[in-house]
């Protein structure tokens, strides 16, 4: 079991100045994310998971540490080995977003391109690589509109027609369609419905087995991180307080927050 | 003796930070080693700690003290220390569980529970589906809730889902949570034989079984947590 390491976390953190004083959102994260692991991190609203997630897909810069990834050459076939994503061009950096990586937003509103046909959403990523052939575009969207459970018949549909549930749908499928090896989601199935949730967190779960996924998820829901997650780093005031395996952080929290935070949901 | 498994030295003692720390001791100084082809029966009171030795073998629980080490692909692995990557392959691949209660994930048939274990190990869906239901035939699962999703099942249709799922890949380590607590006679008898047959093919099982007769028809040897049985304020 030597899989290769994509991600890593070296001493992360980020400040931010808040009434004039300096604050840390978040400091001194370390780990190592390996291909196919999906790591769910947990704590509090205010715990800085959000700052965590946005440090690592390169959205915020570092105050402090670096994050690396395995960063593949522009042809996708070599591993360029762990590169600083602080040290990657601009255009490099887009590059490997829209590529490499995927990022699903809490509010599907944000992630997806409101004016645009269902397929147009899927499809843009492909283009954006060069993709120009009008049918294999359309054969692909329509794929990964029946692979997210949507129905193939509303691909040229506004998303803004589409419900809650379907639009986290169809922003995973937008953000799967160039097969990245890590996709970041930030508390995915917030704001659904129960019935809903469920069928989105099986079908994430499905996903990331088969497609042998990597995964950074942002969740305040315990369940979700017990259902996806190998792995749990679970956050307070900024800093990692627990971390291990899924099942055993959560049945057997070591450390205070942690068992606040296990004995604190209510059982259905 | 060639063991699979290897406890040593172990105890578990939980701290309750929400009681001021409390401490609460559950055993100490468990050493236990576990051959292919043997059943042991973990024995003692209820509250002995059973479960929690059980579950740190599993490595579900973090032992305070000592080392739980499983003989995987050819080496030895800490399931109490191993990254969790290696746990995950560890019980994939090494180790089956059968908890005693069915942990239900929403939208996944029954069958498909089952034959998840078996996917994992990289059988093809057909051939695993095949497979899960043999195993819930012998079961005596009723064939029209194979494709539901056991959460309306009763306990005894949910641990015979359980059963199945933590047998099919025929690990060579297996640990069992009382398997046949809210099963009938015949049921019983049923996870007798397929205990049996784990024996016979040579994996090493350790388990809690509450019945006496079930003790009797599966065990090679016993060990009695009772005498491990860490004191408050005196661990052993």
């Amino acid at each position: 079991m030597s899989a290769p390491v994509l991600l890593r976390a070296a001493g992360v953190g980020k400040q931010f100045v808040r009434g004039g004083r300096a604050h840390w959102a978040c400091r001194g994260i370390d780990f190592d994310l390996c291909a196919g692991e999906v790591l769910a991190i947990v704590g509090e609203s205010g715990s800085g998971k959000t700052t965590l997630l946005n440090l690592l897909a390169g959205r915020l810069t570092c105050d402090q540490g670096a994050v690396h990834y395995d960063v593949r050459s522009e042809d996708g076939w070599h591993g360029g080995g762990l590169t600083d994503i602080a040290s990657l061009s601009e255009a490099r950096l887009r590059w490997l977003a829209r590529t490499d990586w995927g990022f699903v937003e809490q509010q599907a509103r944000t992630g997806l391109r409101m004016n645009v046909s269902a397929g147009a959403n899927i499809g843009e990523r492909l283009m954006a690589l060069g993709a120009r052939h009008y049918g294999k575009l359309r054969t692909e969207a329509l794929h990964w509109m029946q692979r997210v459970e949507l129905d193939a018949a509303r691909v040229d549909d506004l998303p803004g027609t589409y419900s809650g549930g379907m639009q986290q749908r169809l922003q995973i499928a937008r953000n799967l369609v160039t097969q990245p090896r890590l996709v970041f989601m930030d508390e995915p199935t917030t704001g659904l419905d129960v019935s809903v949730q469920a069928r989105l967190l099986d079908l994430l779960r499905e996903l990331v087995d088969e497609l042998q996924l990597a995964a950074v998820i942002v969740t305040h829901d315990l369940a979700v991180a017990r259902l996806l997650a190998h792995r749990v780093l679970v956050m307070k005031d900024g800093e990692v307080v627990e971390q291990g395996l899924t099942d055993r952080v959560f049945d057997d929290p070591q450390h205070p927050y942690t068992q606040l935070l296990v004995s604190s949901v209510l059982m259905p | 003796m060639n063991e699979v498994l290897r406890a040593t030295g172990l105890a578990k003692t939980f701290t309750l930070h929400a009681r001021g720390g409390a401490q609460l001791p559950v055993f100490a100084g468990v050493d236990l080693a576990i051959a292919p082809g043997e059943c042991v029966a973990l024995t003692g009171r209820s509250g002995s700690g059973k479960s929690s030795l059980l579950r740190c073998l599993y490595g579900n629980y973090a032992p305070t003290a000592g080392d739980v080490r499983v003989h995987h692909e050819g080496k030895w692995v800490s399931i109490s220390t191993a990254p969790p990557r290696e746990v995950i392959d560890v019980r994939r691949r090494t180790v089956g569980y059968v908890s005693q209660f069915l942990r239900v994930i929403p939208r996944v048939a029954a069958i498909d529970i089952v034959a998840d274990p078996l996917r994992r190990v990289g059988a093809g869906a057909e051939e695993a589906r095949e497979l899960a239901g043999l195993w819930l035939k012998r079961l005596n699962l009723p064939e029209h809730l194979w494709p539901l999703p056991p959460a309306t099942f009763s306990g005894g249709e949910q641990q015979r889902v359980n059963i199945a799922h933590g047998l099919i890949a025929r690990a060579p380590v297996l640990l069992l949570d009382e398997p046949t607590a809210s099963l009938d006679a015949a049921n019983r008898q049923v996870v007798i034989q397929l205990i049996r047959e784990a024996r016979e093919r040579g994996a090493a099982i350790v388990g809690i079984f509450h019945d006496e007769e079930v003790r009797d028809a599966v065990a090679t040897r016993r060990y009695d947590i009772q005498a491990h049985v860490a004191r408050q304020g005196k661990p052993s």
